[in-house]
């Protein structure tokens, strides 16, 4: 697998978001910190090839297909969850593949729910849907969007595991605010400050933590403290 | 039950006092028994002429929607279709096309078809511009899946755009169910050889107020009964 990602200079405005450096991705999870109004969204809408108005001025390296979750499910309330899984299909004009789509939402927990409409579920099951939506293409890479941030804390938890077995082996980049996400599931974490790509040291694997883990806790802790002091 | 038809009982009650007052002879004010009397007597003619004028609003609704959802949707799909199409879209409602009546029937002769074109008039605009709103508000976000499946725009307009559009195009039915018999009527008034609109002049020259106060109550049920119609069908469409 080539490795994508982006890399270069972006501006938006006469501001200037990221000044000469590089995101690289490689199969696990990227997990990119950062202040709000950092650019974080931006970088990931310019590797989704989304509209932005930021520029990239560099290279940027995609596969074909790209998986999408955004802080919104973005589920389609007239469709049922099994034409909402094949949404991405059928927009690229493929035919519908119904027995892959109640597979894939067995898969994320929502077995038998094929013909159920988006206004049915809760929150933390709109996103298992728009989870399944993502996992349908097989897309190599994978873009999260903040995407479990609306979430209360055990359904967040609950959701990262799932995503995180349901994505392995694929190139994952989540957008997060929550350094305690970061560390849980990151293979790989960024801070985007001051127009530069910081590393941090993530965990050691195996990820996703347990939710009560010590090590977690207080690595989350200590990231907190360090962002704040920035902030 | 008496509360309910109350606001409905008291004009009737007060406008038969005022006829049986004296004060409005019966040519300017026909009492409502006589009106009711009009409805049974001559049940037969009033229906053959609501019978007329019904077909002509839905034909006109049934070609004001193609036409309208047609121009919304190629606008939708067409940014260059929109900039020539939108003066004209704004042009044409600006027109009071009631004084297009007599050009239409000049053209189109006495026959149904200038009033159903008067009722396409009348509806092809709530629905075209109801319909080109909805599309064109689409969330971007919602567009964003349109984009990375590099979606054509048919598709997109299809699977992303109609569906988010269609509460939209409901309110403009809504609308334009209201407006439609309107269209019919002032079609015939112009000129026909049938329907309520040339009942209703016919039972003027003729002196016969009653009969022509039983016609303008037809045309107002018939509105009435279109809109409980259309409101239902688009709950249950759940637009």
């Amino acid at each position: 697998m080539s490795p994508h990602g982006l890399g270069g200079t972006v501006r938006l405005g006469g501001r200037v978001l990221l000044r000469d450096a590089a995101l690289r991705l490689a199969p696990g999870w990227t997990c990119l910190l950062g202040p709000s109004g950092a650019g974080k969204s931006t970088l990931l809408r310019l590797l989704a090839g989304l509209e932005v108005s930021a520029r990239l001025e560099g290279w940027r390296e995609v596969p074909e297909r790209i998986g999408w979750m955004a802080q919104r499910d973005l589920l389609q309330e007239r469709l049922s969850l099994s034409a909402n899984v094949q949404l991405m299909a059928r927009l690229r004009g493929q035919a519908p593949d119904p027995a892959r789509a109640a597979e894939l939402l067995a898969s994320v927990g929502l077995a038998g729910r094929d013909e159920a409409r988006p206004a049915e579920l809760s929150g933390g099951e709109r996103q298992r849907v728009a989870l399944a939506r993502a996992l349908f293409d097989e897309a190599p890479l994978v873009l999260l969007d903040e995407p479990f941030s609306a979430l209360d804390p055990a359904r967040r938890a609950a959701m990262q595991t799932l995503a995180h077995t349901a994505l392995r082996g694929r190139q994952v980049l989540m957008v997060t605010h929550d350094p305690a996400e970061a560390l849980r599931l990151g293979d790989r974490i960024y801070l985007l400050r001051d127009q530069r790509l910081e590393p941090l040291p993530p965990l050691a694997p195996p990820h996703p933590r347990p939710m009560g883990d010590t090590e977690l806790a207080l690595a989350a802790a200590a990231l907190l403290a360090r962002l704040s002091e920035a902030a | 039950m008496i509360r309910r038809a109350l606001p409905l009982l008291l004009p009737l009650l007060l406008w038969q006092a005022l006829t049986l007052s004296g004060q409005v002879p019966p040519y300017i004010l026909p009492a409502p028994l006589a009106v009711a009397e009009a409805l049974v007597a001559d049940r037969a003619l009033l229906w053959t002429h609501l019978l007329v004028t019904l077909s002509e609003v839905l034909m006109g609704l049934g070609i004001g929607l193609l036409l309208g959802g047609g121009v919304a949707m190629t606008t939708s799909l067409s940014p260059r279709f929109e900039r020539l199409s939108r003066p004209a879209l704004v042009a044409s409602q600006a027109l009071p096309v009631f004084v297009l009546a007599p050009v239409l029937t000049l053209w189109m002769g006495y026959g149904p078809a200038p009033k159903v074109a008067m009722t396409v008039l009348l509806v092809f605009f709530p629905v075209a511009s109801g319909l080109r709103d909805g599309l064109a508000s689409t969330p971007a976000e919602v567009l964003d899946l349109a984009r990375l499946s590099e979606a054509s725009p048919w598709r997109a307009l299809l699977w992303l755009r109609l569906p988010h559009a269609l509460p939209h195009l409901g309110a403009g039915l809504r609308i334009a169910v209201t407006y439609a018999p309107t269209g019919a009527v002032i079609g015939e008034w112009v000129g026909a050889s049938k329907g309520l609109g040339y009942l209703m002049l016919m039972s003027n020259a003729r002196m016969r107020i009653e009969l022509l106060f039983a016609a303008l109550i037809l045309i107002v049920a018939m509105t009435l009964v279109l809109n409980l119609t259309m409101d239902r069908l688009l709950r249950r469409l759940r637009m």
